[in-house]
């Protein structure tokens, strides 16, 4: 066999690869991450502010802030600059609704090409299918727990 | 005729004619350090389609039809066109040549592939079977993310073992007569498979074997590297260069002096946030034209060109199978 004749075996190699690879600087990501979703979250507690000056009641509040968040996000993503801001910001700017908000759009804006239905609608939640399905059966789950250990 | 050389090797006596050499690129590779060397720079990789995969359509008709120009042949006297390329069932190369209405040979070595081009036409053209083949390769960043990882707008980031898709295509072609640099042998590469699973390690993934198919290359023409003025690899990136570099070593062979890769040449990684550096059909292929011309003035005599390949589809690398590594090698030579 071709590859016993490089290296000794599968695990002599990864050990190569493991020192050959550089890893994330995690440390600059970190900061990163919190300057960008720091900046997120400030918006979002403007928006907050400025509403409830505005009369809003808590609940209504909270709902208008998120539609305007994910609107401003699918808004960026569709101009080019929110996987600019995400290249920066990494978890900073995928953790927020933001964040959710740019992995729906993105797929419906590449898979619009191939059609309304089988492209857009059919691909639109391949990045966020497994948030939202993994996310739906988290919540039955907690509930569950909720009712009986209330 | 085409010699059989030791066990995976041909050598051709007289050589194969490298009669010109085309590239196309696009934006990112236009503000790379090897823009000088790229015959015609596209500023929007969209190129005025309306999808990613029509665009690299016209990157290989404008690719093919440059290196025709520029050997002063109209298409009508290429024989055979050998293309490859990256999407689905390489329909970039199948929807960019149907035009020229020349037979066609589709070629898939993931990012081998001009290699792999460029040792069948050189066969071609030995044996007898034509006068005149184009061999083209292409890729493009925004097809290749969207098949591959994610849609080019999602906002994430990318691992620094990662490397980045050219954007762009390169044609050459061979004929059987004429003075430029000649293929004088090629090596043609085994699939080696070390359980690499990371599809954001190609590079660890193809360096055994850049590797395997350099030894075998070695013994076959009793070659060592100071044979060479320089040894390109395709698109195995820094972290695939230290790998292939280490080993050897581990076989006393020292490539460092006479080894490039193209994947690190294209870009600068640096100033153009590509990681690991350049990979893709393209890369390789538009790298190319910056080594035929160095060997056109003079500066290189005798190179092996080694363009690398990853062999994997998503579902492949979904189900967890090993990303298998291919590598073929063409050896250039100025005078014969």
């Amino acid at each position: 066999m071709a590859k016993r004749e490089i290296v000794k075996s599968d695990k002599d190699y990864d050990k190569l690869v493991k020192e050959a690879s550089p890893n994330s600087p995690i440390v600059k990501n970190c900061i990163k991450a919190f300057i960008g979703g720091g900046i997120i979250c400030c918006i979002g507690q403007f928006l907050m502010n400025v509403l409830s000056s505005y009369g809003l009641v808590t609940e209504e509040r909270n709902m208008a802030v998120s539609v305007i968040l994910i609107g401003i996000a699918s808004l960026l993503t569709g101009l080019g600059w929110y996987s600019k801001i995400g290249r920066f910001a990494g978890a900073g700017s995928v953790v927020p609704i933001t964040g959710f908000s740019n992995s729906v759009t993105a797929p419906a804006i590449e898979f619009k090409k191939e059609g309304f239905v089988m492209g857009l609608g059919a691909k639109i939640f391949t990045v966020a299918g497994p948030v939202i399905l993994y996310g739906t059966l988290t919540s039955i789950f907690v509930g569950i727990v909720y009712y009986f250990v209330r | 005729m085409a010699l059989k050389v030791g066990l995976t090797s041909l050598k051709f006596e007289n050589g194969v004619n490298i009669k010109s050499v085309s590239s196309v690129a696009g934006t990112k590779e236009g503000e790379g350090p090897l823009k000088e060397y790229i015959d015609i720079l596209v500023n929007d990789n969209l190129y005025g389609q309306k999808t990613w995969e029509k665009a690299e359509t016209e990157f290989v008709k404008k690719a093919v039809e440059t290196a025709a120009q520029k050997a002063a042949l109209s298409l009508n006297n290429i024989d055979y066109i050998l293309a490859g390329d990256l999407q689905n069932q390489s329909a970039a190369s199948c929807f960019g040549v149907k035009d020229f209405k020349r037979p066609f040979f589709g070629l898939f070595g993931a990012c081998s592939t001009f290699g792999e081009g460029l040792s069948l036409g050189a066969v071609l053209i030995d044996s007898g079977c034509g006068k005149n083949v184009m061999c083209e390769a292409s890729s493009h960043f925004s097809a290749a993310e969207a098949q591959f990882r994610f849609p080019p707008e999602l906002g994430n980031q990318r691992p620094q073992t990662s490397t980045w898709t050219v954007t762009g295509a390169g044609a050459a072609v061979l004929s059987d007569e004429g003075s430029e640099p000649k293929i004088t042998g090629i090596t043609t590469g085994k699939i080696v498979d070390l359980g690499i699973t990371d599809a954001n390690n190609m590079g660890a993934a193809m360096a055994p074997a850049a590797a395997d198919v350099l030894l075998n290359h070695f013994k076959d023409f009793s070659a060592a590297p100071e044979s060479y003025d320089r040894i390109f690899t395709g698109d195995l990136g820094s972290v695939g260069s230290k790998l292939l570099i280490e080993l050897l070593r581990e076989k006393g062979y020292d490539i460092q002096k006479q080894h490039r890769d193209c994947g690190m040449l294209i870009y600068d990684s640096d100033k153009q946030d590509t990681h690991a550096g350049g990979s893709g059909c393209a890369c390789s292929a538009i790298t190319f034209s910056m080594i035929y011309k160095r060997l056109l003035t003079g500066e290189y005599n005798k190179i092996l060109f080694m363009p690398t390949g990853a062999l994997m589809n998503p579902s492949s690398v979904a189900q967890g199978e090993s990303i298998l590594g291919i590598c073929h090698i063409v050896m250039i030579e100025r005078q014969v």
